[in-house]
């Protein structure tokens, strides 16, 4: 890679790379986000290319970031066709590099078939996971072979950096910013405009720009995707909101869980350095700044701004008060603006495309599109980018494709630990920062987690609990004694000892913690707890009341009972039961001794006749 | 097990590669975690007194981050996702199998060090879940029956 020392060689370089594409050329992408390699693509990938050799062709396999749709890896598109393979095993290769790759011919069978018409989709687009979508900050993820800063220049990468120090002020490129209404995609929906401008004005040198990838929301997963499949993305957003405010050093604080995006972004930090795109005197401006990575340590908390910033000086993540922001004393008690990772990869495409493109996207005060992960009792899991309001029910029963095997949809969980669970009667919610507020939940950081008739709500707030106990960093006694005391009550009730009065308990005690934590993680604690309470009393009651669980899931509220009309006596059941609690001969109904039933689930998966029932 | 002497040495090397720069302390810790699979004692006071920082300072940051572990860990480490998309797809059930067929609980490692059972908060596979990921394989759609051929199977290739 040379070094660029201008922003005309870089349009020059561009130029080149775009001359020598040929559009026409053969080439195969294949999604190596994290789902598609539990599939198992990189075998597949390596078994493309043996097979290219094999016949003797010149195709290029590029292994690309997330493609979104992970219900149906591994994918794989044959370009210029664009033709959209799913479910591809290595036995598929051999027809679809002699068929497709040579031919053009379609291989029915590895086409998404739409389970409304029963009819094959040819393109991505066209998929209705995919039709509804506005995917601007992931679209580029399925071109990209992340390794490469070639692939992401020649979609034209660094445009927007160019613009923004040849032709914008900083203070031009914060009054973009602020002008286009981007708010925080971490969770808290701050404006990111405000949040830079406040750091111009501040004193002190050096100053920082932050990327959090400390993504801990379990079950959001877009900003390990980003990070893998568009790192470049990420530094482009970043090294502009360093030129902004005037920050000379930046970090991207990445989850310890996350290798693979500690692997990309350490490689396009280095090539984008040796570009000249990270340094000293960036593309020839008066302007140096780098980046670093500091890799977590696995605590929740630190995707807190304090907390993070107490991590990367190398001490425990506790947070500490904000009386003073971190705009003016944030890490190392100097100027500092962080940005969730997602943000950063925003900046790009509002400098580029201009605020007022930008603000047409979304609704009044949520602007643009945001990844939401859609997770859980869900027929295709993945991830999808939306413009901000589009309603739950398009999300989960457009592009989600509703519940599987035909069960009722309960609740969808959004904002992670900090959020809440929304429940039928609100599917026609605008999903943006400010509705999903006024519900009792949260964007977070665009987690989705759908929830059918068999999970139980109140298990559901438990399990919170415990979570946030365990990541709770104990600094605040509210939060630290409280969350326990929370979680002691859920699970008493879980376990069938629940008493009259544990709910408006709960309540108060949430109160106490929300006021008297110093970070969001205390503040925001008892909401899953609350919005369940609130959406889901009666599941309350019927654990506290009736020593019921509706939904079958606690165990000390439930029993285990064999249909005796679907039960063949195959014998199954016995021979799975760690406790020997089932009984019976063969080929005649079986039977289970409730005194040594665990409810461990083992005799529900390995019977086929839908024989156990569970009340 | 690396003797007191080795262990001391390969940990001074690491803080040596990061300069001795004290806010480096989580990254030496989690080079000194690759290189003995946990962080030894001998290995914290060495720190300390290399970084000149309070051997409980170091206590406390290793204590602190859940990647860090102060006791050997088995030759397999079993990470059970126990993330919201796992957890409502039944990831409990999983746990107790594994909690079952290992004899151990998370946070142990079994007593011929071939197996450590760990939770994580979701690994974002969400798609596969429940999942486990053991040693750097990912294992979707888990089953109670898929644990034992794969226990099995690590126990077969351990011997």
């Amino acid at each position: 890679m040379i070094k660029m020392n201008n922003t005309q060689a870089l349009r020059q370089f561009q130029d080149d790379l775009k001359r020598q594409y040929d559009p026409k050329k053969k080439l195969v992408t294949i999604c190596a986000g994290t789902g598609c390699r539990g599939y198992g693509c990189i075998k597949v990938k390596e078994e493309l290319e043996a097979e290219i050799k094999k016949q003797n062709m010149d195709v290029e396999v590029r292994a690309t970031g997330c493609f979104g749709f992970c219900e149906k890896g591994p994918l794989v598109i044959i370009h210029p066709e664009k033709i959209f393979y799913q479910q591809v095993k290595i036995k598929d290769v051999p027809d679809i590099i002699s068929k497709t790759v040579a031919q053009g011919d379609v291989l029915e069978k590895l086409l998404y078939r739409d389970p409304q018409t029963n009819e094959t989709v040819m393109k991505e687009e066209d998929v209705p996971f995919y039709k509804k979508q506005n995917r601007l900050v992931f679209g580029q993820n399925g071109l990209i072979d992340p390794t490469r800063i070639e692939d992401y220049l020649i979609l034209g990468g660094y445009s927007a950096l160019a613009k923004a120090l040849s032709g914008m002020t900083p203070e031009g490129v914060i009054s973009e910013v602020k002008k286009a209404g981007l708010r925080g995609r971490g969770g808290g929906g701050f404006l990111a405009g405000i949040k830079w401008e406040g750091s111009r004005r501040a004193h002190g040198e050096p100053k920082y720009v932050i990327g959090n990838g400390d993504e801990g929301d379990p079950g959001a997963y877009m900003d390990r995707s980003l990070m893998e499949g568009n790192p470049h993305s990420v530094i482009e957003g970043m090294i502009i909101g360093a030129y902004a405010i005037g920050a000379s050093e930046g970090y991207i604080y990445v989850r310890n869980e996350y290798p693979l995006a500690v692997i990309h972004l350490t490689m396009a930090i280095e090539s984008a350095r040796e570009a000249g795109l990270l340094g000293r005197n960036i593309l020839g401006a008066d302007f140096s700044f780098d980046i670093k990575i500091s890799k977590g340590g696995g605590a929740f908390v630190c995707g807190e701004s304090s907390a993070l910033f107490a991590s990367i000086e190398g001490r425990a993540g506790e947070p500490r008060a904000k009386y003073v922001h971190a705009v003016e004393k944030g890490l190392w008690d100097k100027p500092t603006v962080l940005n969730n990772v997602e943000t950063w990869a925003n900046v790009p495409l509002i400098i580029s495309k201009g605020a007022d493109w930008y603000a047409s996207i979304g609704t009044e005060n949520s602007k643009g599109t945001k990844i939401f992960s859609l997770v859980g009792k869900i027929n295709n899991t993945g991830l999808i980018e939306v413009p901000m309001g589009m309603t739950l029910r398009e999300i989960i029963y457009g592009m989600g494709g509703g519940i599987p095997k035909g069960r009722k949809f309960k609740a969808v969980q959004t904002g992670g630990p900090s959020g809440g669970c929304i429940p039928e009667s609100l599917l026609d919610l605008q999903v943006d920062f400010d509705r999903l507020y006024e519900v009792g939940s949260m964007m977070g950081s665009g987690g989705m987690i759908v929830m059918d008739d068999r999970s139980c709500m109140v298990d559901v707030a438990k399990y919170f609990l415990a979570f946030l106990q365990e990541e709770s960093c104990g600094k605040c006694v509210p939060c630290r004694e409280g969350v326990r005391r929370m979680r002691e009550i859920l699970e008493d009730i879980c376990a069938g000892k629940g008493e009259e009065g544990d709910v408006e308990l709960l309540e108060h005690i949430s109160t106490g913690i929300a006021d008297g934590s110093l970070c969001a993680l205390g503040g925001s604690a008892p909401n899953p707890v609350l919005s369940t309470i609130k959406y889901f009393r009666e599941e309350y009651d019927a654990h506290i009341r009736d020593h019921r669980c509706p939904a079958g899931v606690c165990k000390a509220l439930i029993t285990y009972s064999i249909d005796p009309e679907k039960c063949t006596g195959c014998g199954l059941c016995i021979k799975v039961c760690p406790t020997q609690a089932v009984s019976g001969e063969k080929k005649k109904a079986h039977t289970i001794n409730n005194d040594l039933c665990t409810r461990c689930g083992a005799c529900i998966e390995s019977c086929k006749f839908d024989a156990i029932n569970v009340k | 097990m690396s003797k007191v002497s080795d262990i001391k040495l390969k940990t001074k090397q690491i803080v040596k590669k990061h300069k001795g720069d004290k806010s480096a302390l989580i990254a030496v810790l989690q080079d000194i975690q690759e290189a003995f699979n946990y962080l030894p004692k001998e290995a914290l006071i060495t720190v300390g007194d290399a970084m000149g920082i309070p051997t409980s300072r170091v206590y406390e940051v290793a204590t602190f981050y859940n990647a860090f572990s102060l006791n050997p860990r088995g030759e397999h480490i079993v990470k059970i996702c126990v993330g919201t998309a796992c957890h409502v797809r039944g990831a409990s059930a999983i746990l107790d199998k594994f909690e079952r067929t290992l004899f151990i609980k998370p946070g142990e490692t079994n007593q011929d060090q071939k197996f450590s059972l760990e939770l994580v908060n979701c690994v974002g596979a969400c798609a596969l879940g429940p999942v486990v990921v053991i040693d750097t394989e990912y294992h979707g759609q888990m089953t109670m029956a898929k644990v034992d051929k794969i226990i099995g199977k690590l126990k077969e290739g351990a011997q």
